[in-house]
């Protein structure tokens, strides 16, 4: 166990070395973080997946879940520009569904806030987290949530549906199930049938209590209306969504696909573009990009802050380990937590403690 | 050794229990005065009784510290993580049925789903600045649920008690709460959503899946069963 220990603090000192040796400036967020800019964030999803604890002062503290969240706010605080970090540390996962997962591990990761190329940082990324793993094998896969939101945004239907489309990008269940009934495939609930029939919704309404005002209510009755007197959402539109969730190529192949399928949802090309650079720096780097995996559902279901680029490094099915390295874009996410200030930002996590499970039962 | 039986320490619960296995063979009794929570078995040797609070029952069964308990699914769902790896259901009482639900304002005329609910919890928060609250206090069970209906922008608060005063006292928007018979919901004005509940909800005898027994203690499990199913009263 103590040997075990020690051999994870100094893989991760090694991880870190690496970070450092490419400029980055090492940091060390506290463990204990406002529990409300969390909530904020990822909603009360959040406390099934974090430690909660409380503080006499400061109220409800989380054990930090990830380091990103606290270093994008320092940074944003006031940090230099453009700015490289590395941190090693431990972050604590409540395991609900699976308690046999480690509920604390060490995380050593390196963020770049750069606003001048996105291209060349997401490559920069993902080629020093590449070349870290290489004595693994493991297979790397990426996605573009940035291609997948152009998708959406590009769709031919009211303003109302796609905010709707793009707020549960991240449920992939509640997404599929709007996009149903915006197509007529589900028929409204015979509750909203009758509601939106009634002459004056009002009539036999019971007392006012709660919070939620009646102005609310009107406004939500008034955006049902409007939504159902809207055309539905044409077939052909569903099927694009389909066609770009289910790209699965290596990266190359991916964007000749993607492209194809931009001929009818021309809104794709922007983000493509992207894409394409993005290709070219990785190339330029000297990574290999036909042996890089492309899924175009990849990412939705993780942490809600990634908005471009995403990745991770997977070992054999067979070990059934959760991925050795993961890491993304999160532009948005430095707005949110900018009170006013904004820089586009990339950066990825490796667990030293998977890279040694694996190497440990290589010959 | 004896096998150990939990049961509800007080009130209908106790008294329904001890009338299910009474008409089974099995009679149970709480021995001594009122404040002592001891208890004997008749009927069949090898069994002790432990009274023990509804809440407990599901801990001390996941402990392996009783073999066998009786309590309702809602706390087994909501104490016990992977709760079927822990304790097995043997067999549903048919009495303390309760479903655990989520109310919403009766003037809410516009949400009877949980797409409605998803719906207006955006608004709110765009109009207030803060998620919609459901107080409640099965945690677990409510977010794993809405986990599933894929409902955003709520946050839950942990109400132990009075949970159906929340709303007029403007400390929640919504509730998630057991109801048996709905009367307390419609005197605070709320009205439960036109969805599957989160969960149903009875007294159930659950077996620990975790206590070690002994051959002697098999064989008195074993029997218990036999006696239980063989003297069924239904």
């Amino acid at each position: 166990m103590i040997e075990k220990a020690a051999a994870i603090r100094a893989q991760a000192a090694a991880l870190r070395a690496r970070f450092e040796a490419q400029g980055a400036v090492l940091v060390e967020p506290s463990i204990l973080q406002s529990a409300e800019t969390l909530l904020d964030l990822y909603g009360e999803e959040i406390r099934s997946r974090a430690y909660v604890t409380a503080d006499p002062e400061r109220g409800e503290m989380m054990l930090r879940p990830d380091f990103t969240v606290p270093v994008v706010e320092m940074h944003m605080a006031g940090g230099a520009e453009p700015a490289r970090y590395t941190y090693a540390g431990k972050v604590f996962r409540r395991q609900e569904a699976h308690p046999e997962r480690a509920s604390e591990y060490v995380q050593v990761g390196y963020e770049l806030f750069d606003r001048a190329d996105p291209a060349a940082a997401d490559a920069e990324v993902f080629s020093l987290v590449a070349d870290a793993v290489a004595p693994l094998g493991l297979r790397a896969v990426t996605g573009d949530i940035g291609v997948l939101i152009a998708a959406v945004s590009g769709l031919e239907t009211t303003k109302a549906r796609r905010a709707a489309l793009l707020r549960h990008l991240w449920r992939p269940g509640r997404f599929r199930a709007l996009l149903n009934r915006y197509s007529g495939k589900t028929p409204p609930p015979p509750t909203r049938v009758a509601l939106l029939a009634a002459a004056d919704p009002f009539a036999d309404a019971p007392p006012q209590s709660g919070k939620r005002s009646r102005a609310e209510i009107e406004a939500r009755i008034a955006a049902l209306r409007a939504d159902a007197a809207a055309p539905p959402l044409a077939r052909e539109q569903v099927a694009l969504i389909d066609a770009v969730l289910s790209v699965r190529e290596t990266l190359p192949y991916a964007l000749e696909r993607l492209r194809d399928i931009a001929v009818d949802l021309p809104a794709l090309t922007q983000a493509l573009d992207a894409f394409e650079a993005r290709l070219e720096a990785l190339g330029a780097r000297g990574q290999d990009v036909d042996k890089i995996d492309f899924e175009g559902s990849y990412g939705r279901t993780s942490m809600e802050y990634y908005d471009g680029f995403v990745f991770g490094f997977v070992a054999d099915p067979i070990a059934n380990l959760p991925p050795v390295a993961t890491g993304g874009r999160y532009d948005a996410l430095t707005q949110r937590l900018g009170q006013g200030g904004h820089i586009r930002a990339v950066g990825a996590v490796i667990r030293p403690d998977l890279m040694i499970a694996l190497s440990g039962k290589q010959p | 050794m004896t096998i150990k039986l939990g049961v509800p320490s007080k009130g209908r619960l106790m008294e329904k229990t001890f009338d299910w296995f009474g008409a089974r063979g099995v009679r149970l009794s709480r021995s001594g005065s009122e404040r002592e929570y001891a208890g004997a078995v008749d009927g069949i040797d090898g069994v002790s009784l432990v009274l023990l609070s509804a809440s407990e029952i599901p801990r001390e069964l996941a402990a392996g510290r009783v073999h066998l308990g009786v309590t309702g699914t809602d706390l087994i769902r909501e104490k016990l993580v992977q709760w079927d790896r822990k304790v097995e259901p043997l067999a549903e009482l048919g009495f303390g049925f309760a479903d655990l639900i989520i109310a919403v304002p009766a003037a809410w005329i516009d949400v009877d789903t949980l797409d409605d609910l998803d719906a207006a919890a955006a608004a709110f928060r765009a109009e207030h600045g803060h998620r919609l609250r459901i107080a409640t206090k099965y945690h677990r069970l409510v977010r794993d649920y809405l986990r599933e209906g894929g409902v955003a922008d709520y946050r839950l608060v942990d109400s132990q008690g009075a949970t159906e005063g929340t709303v007029a006292n403007l400390t929640a928007e919504a509730v998630a709460d057991i109801t048996s018979t709905g009367e307390t919901l419609r005197a605070n004005h709320l009205k439960v959503l036109a969805e599957e509940p989160v969960l149903r909800s009875q007294a159930t005898l659950f077996r620990s899946r975790t206590a070690p027994l002994t051959d002697d203690q098999r064989t008195t499990l074993h029997q218990l069963r036999a006696h239980l199913d063989l003297r069924r009263a239904d």
